[in-house]
């Protein structure tokens, strides 16, 4: 009997976690469906949508229209390039607190992360002109700087988490076993270390790739990622859903890609210490 | 060789004291046990031998040379930790050969090294996997065999023993004692285990709060302990520590008896009290008893595990007048 109730249990649990699974990848399905649509189709009811013909036509035209390669481009160097400024300036950072923690250590973490609580516009107006002025605006290695500004303190935190969990000890063993701090570097930590960096660099490609605030706000055509090529094709009138759908398709389906490759890698990152 | 000299030193973390100046000669080939309650500054002791900190003052030497300012890597000892502390991405092989890897030793004397250990230690068939296919008995064998192959002139245990289960620690501390007849290299082992300090140990070294409070063989402290610290701490089960009036007959302010050393009676004797809990162990029966007059606290008292006494039973305890230890005011053996 015991048996019994297990099934049904585990049954309405695998029905709950698909219902939720649906509903949160609803909105992403639904754009992929749309943007199959012709534009007089795409703003028909759920059923008349479904039964309605396939085409490419809205995927033509935004080729036609705009570059997506140029944003693409974009993107790809603003993502990768803050990125990497961000794990140069956040791995020592993070090492220093992690290994050789002092007394404000605790303190200077809650500092960073309190810099994330902020609403970005409130720092819009005097960032804008500080770029303006120094000829930043609408450049990639403006966006780039800002970007990694904005992740730095999440990389920071990430990256502490991890290398606080490679247990101290194993690093007075190297120094034990006469490794020098290169070798200790070398042999020792970076290996230890790897899987944790290689989540962090993913979850802040991600974010960097879907920033939309500063990348908006900062570009106009030139330094224009994916971001703006989607907003370039909403209109408060909501004519153009089928090619406001295919734009998003386009600009997702890089990053899910990259996302599904590295799914264990990531669903690693986003829990990690929840369970030991 | 291997004989390590401690003169006056000293360790502080920031205002606290941990080490106050402590002198102490470990002699080469010796194996010698720190041991002490917790927080008593015994892995502190043995991370400064290690070089893991900086002592704040004094000097360290190592075979006659100053050793205090020598980063770990080269004072040539060799370190097994309570966690193991193995290379988790390294299999076992490479775990062993780390330390000779940084040594730049040629490959084939690495090899020869390495079977030698693993043979020694019953690692032969596990040097391909990872330490995460070990068990914890295995791994603190990869963690002896990495610091065997060193041949380091002497080796730091830092409560080796303390995550394994009952069983498997009695067996690894007959191999660590094999290893030590054998190699007959000087070895240091902190502990708060009084019973593996007293079963391994040439010299004991006691500890509280920093200070040594005895150093002698297992044997010397047992018998005559310096101190009432030591005399509580050395012995399982603890000694009883009797004061008022009948350490007063005596002539001292403390007297202690082990519990090894009162007679039992269920007609006569000195001390009249009564029978609490009884802890059988089949060989042994350990007494907790009561009302015996001195003080709130139970005494402890060892009977041979075949006398036939129960909770509640009135008795009679005897001490054996020349195994009384006898204490001061200031809790020193007189």
């Amino acid at each position: 009997m015991a048996r019994a109730v297990t099934n049904r249990r585990k049954l309405i649990v695998t029905v709950a976690a698909w219902a939720v699974g649906i509903a949160i990848f609803f909105p992403i399905l639904w754009t992929v469906i749309l943007s199959f649509k012709s534009e007089g189709d795409a703003i028909k009811t759920p059923l008349e949508v479904l039964s309605s013909a396939w085409t490419f036509e809205s995927y033509a035209t935004v080729q036609e229209r705009s570059n997506y390669v140029r944003h693409f481009w974009n993107s790809v160097v603003i993502s990768l390039g803050s990125t990497l400024l961000g794990l140069i300036i956040a791995i020592p950072a993070a090492w220093a607190m992690a290994f050789v923690p002092g007394k404000q250590t605790k303190n200077v973490l809650m500092w960073m992360l309190s810099t994330k609580m902020l609403p970005p516009v409130g720092v819009l107006v005097p960032i804008y002109l500080i770029f303006r002025d120094v000829g930043l605006l609408d450049t990639k290695t403006g966006l780039v700087i800002v970007l990694t500004l904005i992740n730095l303190p999440i990389i920071v935190w990430m990256l502490y988490t991890y290398f606080k969990e490679i247990p101290g000890e194993i690093l007075e063993a190297a120094r034990m076993d006469g490794a020098s701090l290169r070798n200790e570097l070398i042999h020792v930590l970076t290996p230890m270390a790897v899987p944790g960096i290689a989540s962090t660099v993913l979850l802040n490609i991600i974010l960097a790739w879907n920033e939309a605030f500063w990348t908006l706000n900062l570009t106009a055509a030139k330094a224009a990622p994916l971001t703006a090529f989607i907003a370039s094709y909403s209109s408060p009138e909501g004519l153009f859903y089928a090619k406001l759908s295919a734009a998003s398709t386009m600009a997702i389906a890089p990053i899910l890609i990259m996302g599904w490759f590295s799914q264990k890698q990531l669903v690693r990152g986003l829990t990690f210490g929840a369970v030991k | 060789m291997g004989r390590i000299t401690l003169d006056k030193v000293t360790k502080s973390f920031g205002e606290v004291n941990v080490i106050p100046p402590l002198d102490l000669t470990i002699e080469d080939g010796e194996f010698v046990v720190f041991v002490g309650p917790s927080g008593c500054g015994k892995s502190t002791l043995l991370r400064l031998i290690a070089g893991l900190e900086d002592v704040s003052s004094g000097q360290i030497r190592i075979d006659g040379k100053d050793a205090t300012d020598m980063p770990p890597a080269k004072r040539g000892l060799a370190m097994v930790f309570q966690s193991y502390a193995l290379y988790p991405h390294m299999s076992v092989r490479k775990n062993i050969a780390f330390p000779m890897k940084m040594a730049g030793l040629p490959q084939d004397e690495q090899d020869r090294r390495i079977n030698a250990a693993a043979s020694a230690l019953n690692l032969t068939a596990y040097l391909d996997r990872r330490p995460g296919q070990l068990s914890g008995g295995q791994r603190q064998r990869v963690a002896i065999g990495r610091a065997i192959v060193r041949e380091p002139s002497a080796f730091l245990f830092d409560e080796p023993l303390s995550n394994l289960d009952a069983a498997l620690r009695v067996g690894m501390r007959l191999e660590i004692m094999e290893l030590h007849k054998r190699l007959d290299t000087t070895m240091i082992y902190v502990t708060h285990d009084q019973v593996e300090a007293m079963t391994m140990a040439d010299k004991i070294v006691v500890l509280q709060a920093g200070y040594i409070e005895q150093v002698g063989s297992p044997l010397e402290l047992y018998h005559s302990p310096r101190n009432e610290f030591v005399a509580g701490f050395i012995g399982s089960p603890k000694m009883n520590l009797l004061r008022g009036e009948v350490a007063a007959q005596h002539g001292a302010a403390t007297i202690g008896v082990r519990p090894e050393h009162l007679a039992v009676s269920t007609s006569e004797g000195q001390w009249p009290a009564r029978v609490g809990v009884a802890e059988h162990l089949g060989s042994d029966t350990f007494l907790h008893v009561h009302d015996h007059g001195f003080n709130d606290a139970p005494m402890t008292v060892r009977v041979d595990g075949e006398m036939p006494v129960k909770h509640g039973d009135r008795i009679f305890l005897t001490p054996d007048p020349s195994k009384i230890h006898r204490f001061d005011k200031q809790g020193l053996r007189i």
